[in-house]
């Protein structure tokens, strides 16, 4: 398939690209970046972007797609095709499926179904430990062999710190990223939402944000102590971003990503019991929310993430004790990014795509987020200034649990385009 | 439309004395030989208990059948709830069979939240969680109604449990919205982080809390929170922040001596302030029954406001 994308604003970070011109995509590559008027003529498809932005498309490396084991919440079909439909051209999916990824097998099994039934590039990432169990290490080297990016037990942290240091240096070996989920749970007391007045005032045990950083602070020690690399999974305090801040001032080898919902909703949005502002970590204050738009804007917080989490109704729709922790993103990230971080100045576009799609890359260590010519093709177009109206019957995602329902935000992929083939044209599935 | 009672958090000082004054009308009731009037003629109130409860259940089985409702109980224990059924599944089936008030008790802050916009019944919380537990703190400010006769610039002081407890968020959210100034006190580990907010002050030191007091509460202390570290021993806990006759002595002459009970004697007070002359624990037991009987009876009218008909 030959493709012509005229008279967009390409953003192409990597390569220094912020201007208007044409991107041409051949036998699935990015074959010229620049005008060509030898190419008029040629049978292709072409697409005018004029107005718009076309980018590298999107790299998540924080989500769940439940496959295998709870289909019901969501598989790898669903699951990437929400992903297509939010400009998310690559994900790397979480381990805590049922079984654990934790072996060569269920690496190869995911990457074969992604292959079958897919809409986006998947990659996934192994447990730590053994059924995420935090007592042994899982087959690190074989499921990186496999095709596995990263490792982490994402869901619950390594409680044990010598595990933690071993997985660390055991990874390093093998350059494979380790991705800490930070939670001390004795500091987090069972608690279902952010300590503080709300939560105290309705009657709901709170998570300390010292749970987090106590957490977040050890894994950075551990990094400096033995050299090894750590990515911080869902940063949500001031204070991680202050502990990643300073460790990367000292040259720690650290890295670290946030969630659209930590820089857009606050604990407030959990009056009322709301279940689907249930998360964990959870949402924090004011306060944190402008700590993490400072993280951002300085490049403390490399990436940005959704940490799609889709539960079934009946697993938000109860007690808000018993309500499961998480909600779904992948549609509605880049959205909340351009209303809530570019149009307020937080950051520009080269840098949301930096940390939408570059950064991301360069931690799972993929060739992503990058138009150079001979790269493959994975491209999206949006218009930024662009409204639309979040309708959660409308997501494509088998799950429903977003606290977004009914937001207006800004730019909405138009066009995807996946290993040089169209998934979206005009909005719609091909 | 159908209104609930899910915490003195959604009521409004007029509404709040509304039910107070409609709750002193049913404590006649209560003292009657015969007590028995035809307020819920026909109406049906289902008890919904998730967690152990003497007083509150009993309290409103006897309100309703006070005034001629038909009134069931329903204990997890004893029910489909074992069986693994919903909370929503429960609640919409009591529903569907002609329910008019539904009394919940729950363990989960939220739950009658969670069921009120469910059901056609109007939804009574009677302790959800940590959260609230509106009828007690009713029954507390009728009782200091009673005896003080308003509530403007009276000091409560509030001490024990205040982190696990219910009972002080509603008392907390009723009595500041009719003027008292609420003084909390106890241990700490037993203090929510940010309660100050709630337009309260916090002691650590008993007689900080109590000095001045024209109401002194005790909140019952639970072994289990020994368990979980929060406090070394029941002991250790009377010793700095129980409340026996020389220290109640720190509140004002006639100060008040109440608790929602059950009494842990020997804990929060000691044997002579729980019987002493300023205890009026048992009065609020009786008046727990005519606040239940005056929100059951308000809810069948159309609401606490005063303009309900």
């Amino acid at each position: 398939m030959k493709i012509l994308i005229k008279n967009g604003h390409v953003v192409d970070p990597v390569n220094n690209i912020d201007k208007v011109t044409d991107i041409f995509i051949d036998k699935g590559v990015i074959a010229e970046v620049g005008a060509d008027s030898e190419l008029e003529g040629l049978e292709m498809e072409v697409i005018d972007a004029s107005g718009k932005i076309v980018s590298p498309g999107l790299v998540d490396m924080h989500v769940h797609l439940r496959d295998p084991g709870q289909e019901y919440k969501e598989d790898i079909e669903t699951g990437t095709k929400s992903a297509a439909f939010g400009g998310v051209t690559s994900v790397a999916c979480m381990p805590n499926t049922k079984p654990v990824v934790d072996n060569e097998a269920l690496v190869t099994y995911i990457k074969s179904k992604a292959k079958d039934t897919g809409y986006v590039n998947v990659y996934p990432i192994g447990a730590i430990s053994k059924g995420l169990q935090g007592k042994e290490l899982a087959e690190i080297g074989e499921m990186k062999f496999a095709g596995a990016v990263a490792i982490s037990d994402d869901g619950r942290p390594v409680v044990d710190s010598g595990l933690m240091r071993r997985a660390m240096e055991y990874a390093d070996m093998f350059d494979m990223t380790v991705i800490s989920h930070c939670e001390d749970l004795g500091l987090a007391n069972d608690g279902y939402m952010n300590e503080g007045p709300t939560a105290t005032a309705m009657g709901l045990r709170g998570i300390s944000r010292a749970s987090e950083e106590v957490m977040v602070s050890r894994d950075i020690l551990i990094a400096e102590a033995t050299g090894t690399a750590i990515h911080i999974a869902h940063v949500s305090t001031r204070g991680s971003v202050e502990l990643v801040r300073q460790a990367k001032k000292r040259g720690v080898r650290v890295t670290c990503e946030t969630c659209p919902h930590y820089f857009t909703l606050t604990e407030k949005a959990v009056e009322g019991f709301n279940t689907n502002a249930k998360m964990n970590p959870p949402l924090r204050t004011d306060d944190d929310v402008e700590a993490i738009k400072e993280g951002l804007a300085d490049g403390t917080i490399d990436c940005i993430v959704t940490d799609h989490a889709p539960h079934h109704i009946d697993e938000k729709q109860c007690e808000f004790a018993l309500a499961y922790n998480g909600i779904i993103g992948l549609e509605t990230s880049l959205g909340l990014s351009l209303k809530y971080l570019v149009k307020t100045g937080v950051l520009t576009i080269t840098e949301l795509i930096e940390k939408m799609s570059v950064n991301p890359s360069k931690i799972l260590g993929i060739s992503k987020g990058s138009l150079a010519e001979g790269k493959i093709a994975d491209v999206i177009i949006f218009d930024p200034e662009k409204e639309w109206t979040v309708d959660i019957n409308k997501l494509h995602s088998k799950s429903k649990n977003s606290p977004y329902d009914g937001w207006t935000l800004c730019g909405k992929p138009e066009y995807v385009i996946v290993n040089g083939e169209i998934v979206i044209n005009q909005g719609i599935l091909l | 439309m159908k209104q609930d009672l899910l915490g003195l958090k959604d009521l409004t000082a007029e509404e709040i004395m509304n039910i107070l004054k409609t709750a002193q009308t049913m404590k006649l009731i209560i003292e009657q030989p015969n007590k028995k009037t035809p307020h819920l003629q026909g109406k049906t109130v289902v008890n919904l208990f998730y967690e152990n409860s003497t007083r509150t259940r009993l309290s409103f089985e006897l309100a309703a059948k006070y005034m001629s409702a038909n009134a069931a109980n329903i204990t997890a224990s004893g029910s489909s709830v074992q069986k693994g059924e919903t909370l929503i599944d429960t609640a919409e089936t009591i529903n569907a069979m002609g329910t008019d008030i539904l009394i919940m008790r729950h363990s989960m802050s939220g739950a009658p939240h969670l069921i009120a916009p469910l059901v056609s019944a109007s939804v009574v919380n009677a302790g959800d969680g940590m959260n609230e537990h509106p009828t007690q703190a009713l029954l507390d400010m009728l009782t200091i109604l009673d005896k003080k006769g308003g509530f403007k610039g009276l000091k409560v002081a509030i001490v024990g449990d205040i982190y696990h407890s219910r009972v002080v968020r509603s008392n907390i959210y009723g009595l500041t919205k009719l003027g008292a100034e609420v003084i909390l006190g106890g241990p700490s580990t037993l203090i929510p982080q940010g309660i100050e907010n709630m337009g309260v002050k916090v002691f650590n030191t008993v007689h900080e809390a109590i000095i001045d007091a024209d109401v002194v509460m005790g909140l019952r202390i639970q072994l289990e929170r020994q368990k979980k570290g929060l406090f070394p021993s029941v002991r250790e806990y009377h010793r700095f922040f129980g409340i026996d006759e020389k220290r109640l002595r720190f509140a004002k002459p006639d100060a008040l001596v109440m608790h929602p009970g059950p009494v842990n004697r020997g804990v929060e007070f000691s044997t002579s302030v729980i019987d002493g002359e300023q205890s009026v624990i048992t009065e609020q037991v009786t008046n727990g029954v005519a606040i239940r009987m005056a929100v059951m009876y308000l809810l069948s009218r159309g609401g606490f406001s005063v303009t309900a008909e």
